[in-house]
């Protein structure tokens, strides 16, 4: 073992000596005193340090305040429209739990002061009151009431339709990235089909551009069936992108979001909004982008600010490193990325590039794009 | 160290003889094994319960001190730990996939080993036959059994730590696909499928002990012993049961429908899977993932109050003794415990708001799980009636009950938070999670137990624990279970998302360095406080300051009617009859009035 090892070990063991001994002793001291000498000590020390606790535990609480919430998302405006609700959801929450907070715990600690143990005193027999207990049932009941009142109308506004001429960007997880497509210019997404994923000519997301035919295999690798997969032209010119998710200010975009092998989940702390990632049953979001990265930069007085997009499911060793980035942009800015994307079809084949103006005949099948799995 | 001071029995020994006419003639017989292995006294169940709970709660605890390390010192390594750990530490650094595997363990033992196994184990076995006047459970032989699924599930889980592959490593919600495949991770491989056998051995087990529970309660009290006279720990356990009888055979089929996914080829939570490891398309087509997240959390929310009901039963019957008054609002306690129990079933999905789940289901959710609020709080504002005008006396059981208050207040209030669909969409899967359910359920549920712990050890071993080491454990568990979790608000706050092992290369979220490490720092203290409670309970087995009486705490209930050691069977003669509730305190100008004593013919209504 290291000397680090043996020096914490030797100072664990000497702490427990010490206190042990100081155990012991006292209880010696306890026998010597009287049983009834010594508890009514201990039980003055205890009272004491119940209000002790009480008040270091607001200073406490305020302090870790102060220090704290300068390190939250608090200080800033929300990156969107829900986000500023649930932000004023938040705020109406702390502050009705936090009065409920402040008043119990001061009783708690200030009434196992005040009624510590005395030779003078009885207990008062006080085994029950109807109309305290329909006092507070109803008090937390109708704070509650506002509370659900408040939540639900901020979650129906969230979870409703997106706006008719919300933008759509799909969002796809995998083990550990994001993949991002855009439609093309005919606004429309390309049908894909999960068998027919091969990162290997550039096709992440299984994109049906060619009439395919795969044999279906069971987990044994028998074929058990075929699947006939008609190209799908809408697919030609979508942007499939994994370097960063570019939205527009102030233009609502609704997430299609989906994941290729496990959970994962769509993390936006900025924008105060989350949904998981499920294979096999895609998910929604939509919100509008309030302020461009840039201007974030100057809000958080951060000039390597960047909207992360966190993974909040666990999907595996890597789930901590699991990062994507949304850039926020003007409108121009937008129109000038998008001139500069090529589309992932192009990308794959740049030889069939000039057939894609008038995208009329898929290429035929070949053979490798069937059995691309053995 | 003799038997004698485990169990010693002087006592036991003639009451035997003296009684040896109607129910344990066996007795006679026993041999150190029938004694102290597979036993079948309800008493001696209850301390191996909570002896392998306790076991469980250091390694539990220990996997926390490490994953810690690594998050408060996430570019520092340590090459003491390759020493001690070697290859979970290879480099003196713990690895991305130990660091999994740890936290996983560490939430799978701590919620389900250590606070329902070793929490209901040991309280239910312990308490339910002496508080209500029975001599042992309904079924002793099945009780010995439901201990020793416990132990084979513990061995279980245990082995899964040593094999190639690494246990699991998908976190204690355990979601497929991820915990179904395991190409997608290496902890789903073996590891899995001896977390699901270890878990199932679980379930037997809580199944075994449950149905025990609840029929003795329901058919073994003594004469006199009515529902509304018990103790408020018998309802609360009471309620437990029926919560885990009826929940976790959900759980177990969800596993069971998981094992057929991950070797019989079916589909139930698997579809449209690309494994980019093996670049192969699964066959899977048209399964839920989400199917398994109703079947788990259909356990999992009852599964919160398995936890803190007994530690609510406990802490009320703790506070009624020692602040020498009786319970305020018994029935509304009983009744509260009994709306939580109904509500626990029907909240489930508030776990499941951003799985994509319909928003109007979501919004029923949320109106149901802050419904369960409104009891909770009552039972809040009983307890401080409870203490009010009262004249308490601070043993260390008190002081954990009244420190379980306090927790269950401040992570009670953090609910609300997350079960409002509108901050849960902001909150979810954030540390605000972590330091809601720690404090709520973890350490709150770990107050109830060191209450009940320090407060019927006398009657366990016939001994006192040591009242000075018990006062620096409770106040620097206090202050440091408040000073770990509650700054994770803030991190939660800014969306600092939870099962993170390093949070350096994120802008978002590496300001909380230097918390991390205070809270690290902190966490290894109160771990060490820890350790001091473990030895003043061995100690104190041993050489702990005798009892003289038997009803050191002056309490009204049955159990300190027996003797101070009692032998199986509990009482030396007949069972007590029981006249009265148990919260007669300084009634009439008397300090109490035991259960078993007949209401005077002067006495008091109330
Ligand atoms: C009183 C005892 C309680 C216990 C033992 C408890 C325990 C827990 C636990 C273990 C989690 C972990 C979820 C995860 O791993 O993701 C959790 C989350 C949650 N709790 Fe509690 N809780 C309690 C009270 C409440 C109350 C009173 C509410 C609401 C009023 C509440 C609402 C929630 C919600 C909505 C979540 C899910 C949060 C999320 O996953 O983002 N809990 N709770
Ligand atoms: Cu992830
Ligand atoms: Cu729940």
């Amino acid at each position: 073992m290291t000397t680090t090892g043996i020096l914490l070990l030797a100072i664990l063991i000497l702490g427990f000596l010490i206190t042990f001994q100081i155990a012991k002793a006292s209880e010696y001291v306890s026998v010597l005193k009287g049983e009834k000498k010594a508890f009514e000590q201990n039980n003055r020390i205890n009272a004491f340090l119940m209000v002790v606790f009480l008040v270091l535990g607001l200073i406490g609480v305020w302090w870790c305040n102060k220090a704290l919430y300068p390190k939250t998302l608090m200080p800033y405006p929300a990156a969107s429209e829900h986000g500023k609700n649930i932000d004023t959801m938040l705020m109406i929450t702390i502050a009705i739990t936090g009065i409920v907070f402040l008043i119990t715990q001061i009783l708690l600690f200030w009434f196992a002061y005040k009624y510590q143990h005395s030779e003078k005193r009885q207990a008062f027999f006080y085994p029950h009151n109807n109309k305290l207990e329909v006092l507070w049932t109803t008090v937390p009941a109708i704070a509650l009431c506002i509370l659900v009142g408040f939540g639900l109308f901020y979650w129906f506004r969230m979870t409703g339709e997106a706006p008719a001429d919300a933008m759509q960007v799909e969002i796809t997880g995998k083990q550990f990235g994001w993949i991002y497509r855009y439609p093309g210019k005919d606004g429309e997404f390309g049908k894909k089909y999960y068998r027919n994923i091969d990162e290997a000519t550039g096709n992440q997301l299984g994109l049906i551009w060619r009439d395919t035919t795969i044999i279906k295999k069971d987990r044994h690798n028998n074929p058990v069936g075929e699947a006939k997969l008609k190209a799908d032209p809408q697919g030609f010119d979508d942007l499939v992108d994994n370097t960063a998710m570019y939205l527009v200010k102030g233009k609502a975009v609704k997430l299609i979001i989906n994941s290729r092998d496990v959970i994962h989940d769509v993390g936006l702390s900025h924008f105060r909004l989350k949904m998981d990632a499920v294979p096999g049953t895609p998910t929604t979001m939509w919100f509008t982008p309030q302020y461009t990265t840039d201007e974030m930069k100057k809000i958080t007085n951060n000039p390597k600010f960047e909207y992360e997009i966190s993974c909040d499911q666990m999907c595996g060793n890597s789930h901590y490193a699991m990062r994507g980035i949304i850039k926020v942009v003007t409108p121009e800015e937008f129109i000038l990325w998008k001139a500069k994307q090529k589309p992932a079809y192009a990308l794959a084949f740049p030889e069939t590039v000039a057939t894609l103006a008038q995208p009329a005949a898929p290429v035929a099948d070949s053979a490798a794009s069937t059995q691309r799995h053995p | 160290m003799s038997n004698e001071a485990l169990h010693g029995h002087p006592e036991v020994v003639t009451t035997h003889d003296v009684h040896h006419d109607e129910h344990h003639v066996h007795h006679h017989k026993e041999t150190f094994i029938t004694k102290y292995v597979f036993s079948q006294d309800h008493k001696m169940i209850a301390k191996q319960f909570l002896i392998t709970g306790m076991i469980w709660a250091v390694i539990g605890g220990l996997m926390s001190v490490l994953f810690r390390l690594q998050l408060g010192y996430p570019d520092q390594t340590f090459p003491w730990l390759e020493d001690i750990l070697g290859r979970w530490a290879k480099g003196g650094k713990i690895s991305a996939e130990n660091y999994y595997a740890l936290v996983t363990m560490h939430g799978t033992v701590l919620v389900f080993f250590v606070l329902t196994g070793g929490l209901s184990g040991t309280f239910a076995n312990f308490l339910i036959p002496l508080q209500i006047g029975a001599r042992d459970m309904a079924s002793p032989f099945m009780n010995m059994l439901s201990y020793w699924f416990f132990f084979g599930g513990s061995i279980v889980m245990i082995s899964s730590l040593f094999i190639q592959t690494g246990p699991f490593s998908g976190g204690w919600t355990a979601y497929p696909p991820l915990s179904a495949l395991g190409d997608a991770s290496p902890g789903s491989k073996t590891g899995m499928d001896l977390w699901i056998t270890a878990m199932a051995m679980f379930v037997v087990s809580s199944l075994l002990g449950g149905l025990n529970y609840i029929s003795t309660v329901l058919n073994m009290r003594t004469k006199g012993m009515s529902m509304t006279r018990m103790p408020l720990t018998m309802w609360a356990l009471f309620f437990t049961a029926v919560l885990g009888v009826l929940s976790f055979p959900v759980l177990l089929s969800g596993f069971i429908l998981l094992l057929f996914d991950r070797h019989g080829g079916t589909s139930f939570y698997l579809s449209d899977i690309y494994i980019a490891a093996t670049k192969t398309a699964l066959p899977n087509e048209g399964g839920s993932a989400i199917l398994f997240q109703h079947l788990f959390w259909f356990l999992g929310h009852p599964e919160v109050y398995i936890i803190l009901l007994p530690a609510m039963g406990m802490a009320s019957e703790i506070i009624s003794i020692n602040a020498r008054k009786p319970i305020f609002g018994y029935m509304a306690m009983v009744g509260s415990m009994f709306a939580i129990t109904i509500l626990a079933f029907l909240v489930w999905a508030h776990h499941m708001f951003v799985t994509g789940l319909n928003p109007f289901l979501g919004s029923v959710f949320v109106l149901l799980t802050l419904l369960i609020a409104v009891p909770s709080a009552i039972k809040v504002f009983n307890w401080l009636t409870t203490i009010w005008k009262a004249n308490i006396k601070f043993t260390p059981g008190m002081m954990f009950a009244l420190g379980f208050v306090s927790l269950f207040i401040s992570g009670g209030l953090t609910g609300i938070f997350l079960g409002n669909s509108t901050l849960d969409i902001h909150l979810h899967d954030t540390y605000f999670v972590i330091a809601h359910f720690h404090i709520v359920m973890g350490v709150s549920a770990f107050f109830g137990m060191f209450a009940g712990i320090y407060h019927w050890f006398p009657k366990m071993y016939g001994r006192f624990m040591n009242n000075t080491m018990a006062y620096i454990h409770f106040w620097v568990t206090l202050a440091g279970a408040y000073l770990i979790f509650w700054p994770m608000h803030y991190e939660g706050l800014a969306g600092m998302p939870r099962r993170y092992l390093d949070y350096t290369g994120w802008e978002s979220f590496k300001q909380f360095a230097e918390l991390n490490k205070f809270i690290s720092t902190v966490a290894i203290i109160v771990f060490a406080v820890q350790l001091l409670f473990i030895f003043n309970f061995f100690y104190s087995i041993f050489k702990g300051r005798k009892l003289t009486k038997p009803n050191p705490w002056g309490a009204t209930t049955l159990e300190w009617t027996t003797p101070i050691r009692p032998g199986h069977g509990n009482w030396p003669g007949e069972i007590p009859e029981v006249h009265r509730w148990a919260y007669d305190y300084s009634k009439d100008g008397r300090d109490f009035i035991p259960q078993t004593e007949p209401i005077g013919p002067n006495e008091s209504h109330h």
